[in-house]
């Protein structure tokens, strides 16, 4: 009924879904790794109580998945263009954009396996599970790329900004991370340092000792 | 040279001591000396067979923890059925403890007794690959006998599993079980977090035995001559001799195979009041002479002042040493050996040694004992291994028999005369992560 | 089925996160590393002591089936 009338029609209301909610799938994904960089160095949110880093890492990812879901099926199930279910997951299977679908379907991929795992966790061994959480590194990465190429949405005005924004503060955070553990004073010299330290006079009894990663002195000392 | 020397009698017919160390004399036992006195190899030629012997010997581990051999082998040929994979025997001759020279000593004298001990393991738990691990700062005197004893029996052909030398690096952890494991694996000697027990999963993912070099040679010689006759020496509930190293006054190490059960004062000497003895190293209780006096070489008699065989490592300064002076400056070498990986040892006890050496120096303040006594609950099974809990024990024990020397200290005097180091402390300390290499 | 705490003490590195959750039976010592009540869980607890686990950031909080 709605059809053709000022051009909108089903299809184009699925396409647009499509578009927007890969917006935000694509934020959601820079959220969760800004996070997931601050969750490697015991980082905290200004405010927020500690188990709310972790927490926020997991119900963002959940969501983001959420959103590249809808993004995925909108865009399979709209006709504008033709781009077939196993597209969402088989690289290079879209005669539409074949290369930057094939980037998204990598980066689901890639996603999904950190996903699972993750969910489930309680049965992997840790080095199985960081391996495969190492992969989100190299998904962001890839989603920005299929983000920015696959359509001339975010190359151009506010769009583009919030991409550049997006790229610049997840590298900005990833270098950050990296100095921050180039700093951590290595495992076999920890406790010279801290015997060291403790030569001086009481007041170096108060102080931490110099685990990796560096930490502010306890909020509870409880020291008489 | 490790500058042991016997410190039992020759050969004593009525108990049909020593076993394990060659008879009167020092001289080291070759393959023929060797299999003259004890005759070659007996494998089993089945899988299993040996526990059973070794169950009923009692057999305990000698590398300090006193763990049931026989449960170690059954725990390992369990997980290798279970998980049909071959296990790795591994001799633990590490002797990472600055005071004890038993397995360096025995490794010298009698290396074929641990190498048969260290097959007839392998056969047993149906392992595929045996190593010998040794501390590499006595190699120059352990490693060439090694090597030449494995190369004598690989002449005529004694050995069934193929076994290698390795060596560990100079850190007090190295002989811990998977500290072991991590260098063999190529890393540092650092201590890993079971679970799976190493018995499950250790090297390479095998079940992995780790057996103190002395235990496989009371099986090397369980297996010929039968589980009663290992309990012909010893007490009912702890069965047959073992390797001690006692220092006594002069300062000089003796290794002494003698059998548990053994009065102190017989491997001390007599020892006046006001004096202490340290038993079982620096992970050990130190006691005072009083108590020593009455109590014999055996778990069940130590218990009762809370101590423990060990590895047989018995210390009796002479009387014109500190104790306290003595333990801050071992503390201070246990803080400085700590891996650094756990937060509880990492803080506490470089923290405790601090403290210790302010009491050692008169300057201990109100609340410095205080702190000394919670830091040591507070490192107290908190670790990835009992490195800290070990240490926390010996402070213990010197703050309750140095309780008078603490008071002295505390008035700014000290009963000993003499400032020079008695407990043997290794130069150097690790800086970087090659020393742990 | 009952269920205790295991803490991995060489990836811990005490933030704290499982001493917030389940104050009942994890406090932090002098040095913020966690002093864990190694006795099986309440039930009253269990669902405080699986958020715990999860909220670890370095995963060293770990429940074991016992």
């Amino acid at each position: 009924m709605l059809e053709n009338v000022s051009g909108i029609n089903s299809s184009t209301v699925l396409w647009y879904a499509s578009r927007a909610t890969g917006v935000v799938a694509l934020l959601l994904l820079t959220a969760v790794m800004l996070i997931g960089l601050l969750v490697s160095r015991q980082g905290r949110l200004p405010g927020l109580p500690r188990f709310a880093v972790t927490g926020l890492h997991r119900n963002l990812s959940l969501l983001a998945v959420a959103f590249v879901a809808v993004h995925v099926l909108t865009a399979v199930v709209d006709g504008y263009v033709d781009i077939p279910l196993t597209a969402a997951v088989v690289p290079l299977a879209s005669p539409y954009e074949r290369l930057w679908l094939g980037l998204g379907a990598v980066s689901l991929d890639l996603t999904v396996a950190v996903v699972v795992t993750s969910l489930l966790r309680r049965h992997l061994s840790r080095r199985v599970w960081r391996a495969v959480h190492l992969l989100a590194y190299a998904s962001w990465p890839i989603a920005w790329a299929h983000s920015v190429f696959s359509s001339g949405d975010l190359r151009h005005g506010w769009l583009f900004l919030l991409a550049v924004a997006c790229a610049v503060v997840v590298v900005a955070a990833a270098l950050w991370r990296v100095a921050a553990a180039a700093r951590d004073v290595p495992r076999a010299e920890r406790v010279g340092q801290l015997m060291s330290a403790l030569h001086h006079p009481m007041s170096a009894l108060h102080h931490r000792a110099p685990d990796a990663p560096r930490h502010r002195a306890p909020e509870r000392t409880g020291h008489p | 040279m490790t500058t042991a020397t016997q410190g039992t009698p020759a050969e004593d017919t009525a108990t049909r001591l020593p076993r394990l160390l060659p008879r009167a004399g020092q001289r080291p036992e070759d393959w023929h000396a060797h299999t003259a006195r004890h005759g070659r190899l007996p494998y089993r030629d089945r899988p299993g067979d040996l526990i059973l012997d070794v169950s009923a010997a009692g057999l305990t581990g000698r590398g300090g923890a006193a763990f049931p051999a026989h449960r170690k082998l059954s725990a390992v040929l369990d997980a290798a059925d279970k998980r049909r994979r071959a296990p790795v025997v591994i001799a633990n001759g590490a002797e990472s403890e600055p005071a004890s020279d038993k397995d360096a000593t025995l490794l010298w004298l009698a290396p074929h007794l641990v190498l048969d001990g260290l097959q007839l393991a392998a056969e047993a738990v149906g392992a595929d690959a045996a190593i010998l691990y040794t501390h590499a700062d006595r190699r120059n005197d352990v490693g060439r006998r090694i090597r030449q004893a494995i190369a004598e029996r690989a002449a005529v052909g004694a050995d069934r599993v193929p076994v290698q030398l390795a060596e560990a690096p100079p850190r007090f952890l190295s002989g811990q079980e998977t500290a072991l494991i991590s260098h063999l694996a190529g890393g540092p000697a650092i201590p890993a977090f079971m679970p799976p027990r190493i018995t499950e999963r250790g090297l390479a993912g095998a079940p992995t035995l780790v057996q103190n070099a002395e235990t496989l040679a009371h099986m090397a010689l369980i297996a010929r001559r039968g589980p009663r006759w290992f309990r012909q020496v010893g007490t009912r509930t702890e069965p047959g001799s073992t390797l001690c190293t006692i220092r006594r006054a002069d300062g000089a190490p003796r290794v002494a195979e003698v059998p548990l059960g053994m009065p102190l004062k017989s491997l001390t000497g007599e020892l006046g009041p006001g004096r202490a003895v340290l038993i079982g190293g620096y992970h050990g209780t130190w006691v005072s002479a009083a108590d020593a006096m009455r109590l014999t070489l055996d778990n069940q008699s130590l218990g009762a002042v809370g101590a423990r065989v060990g590895a047989g490592i018995l210390i009796a300064p002479p009387p014109d040493r500190c104790g306290l002076i003595e333990t801050a400056a071992v503390v201070r070498y246990l803080a400085l050996e700590s891996a650094g990986q756990c937060g509880p040892c990492l803080n506490g006890l470089p923290r405790m040694a601090a403290a210790l050496t302010e009491i050692a120096v008169g300057k201990q303040r109100r609340q410095t004992q205080a702190d000394l006594e919670r830091w040591a609950g507070l490192v107290t099974g908190r670790g990835a291994c009992h490195h800290p809990d070990g240490t926390a024990r010996f402070v213990r024990s010197a703050l309750i028999t140095f309780a008078a020397e603490v008071d002295l200290h505390r008035r700014g005097r000290c009963s000993g005369s003499s400032r020079h180091p008695f407990l043997p402390i290794p130069r150097g300390s690790a800086q970087t992560e090659e020393d742990w290499m | 089925m009952s269920e205790k705490l295991l803490v991995n003490p060489i990836e811990c590195k005490a933030n704290g996160a499982c001493a917030e959750l389940l104050p009942e039976m994890i406090a932090q010592d002098e040095w913020g590393y966690p002093i864990v009540d190694g006795r099986p869980i309440p039930p009253a607890l269990e669902r405080d002591a699986r958020a715990a686990v999860s909220a670890c950031p370095t995963l060293a909080l770990r429940l074991l089936r016992s």
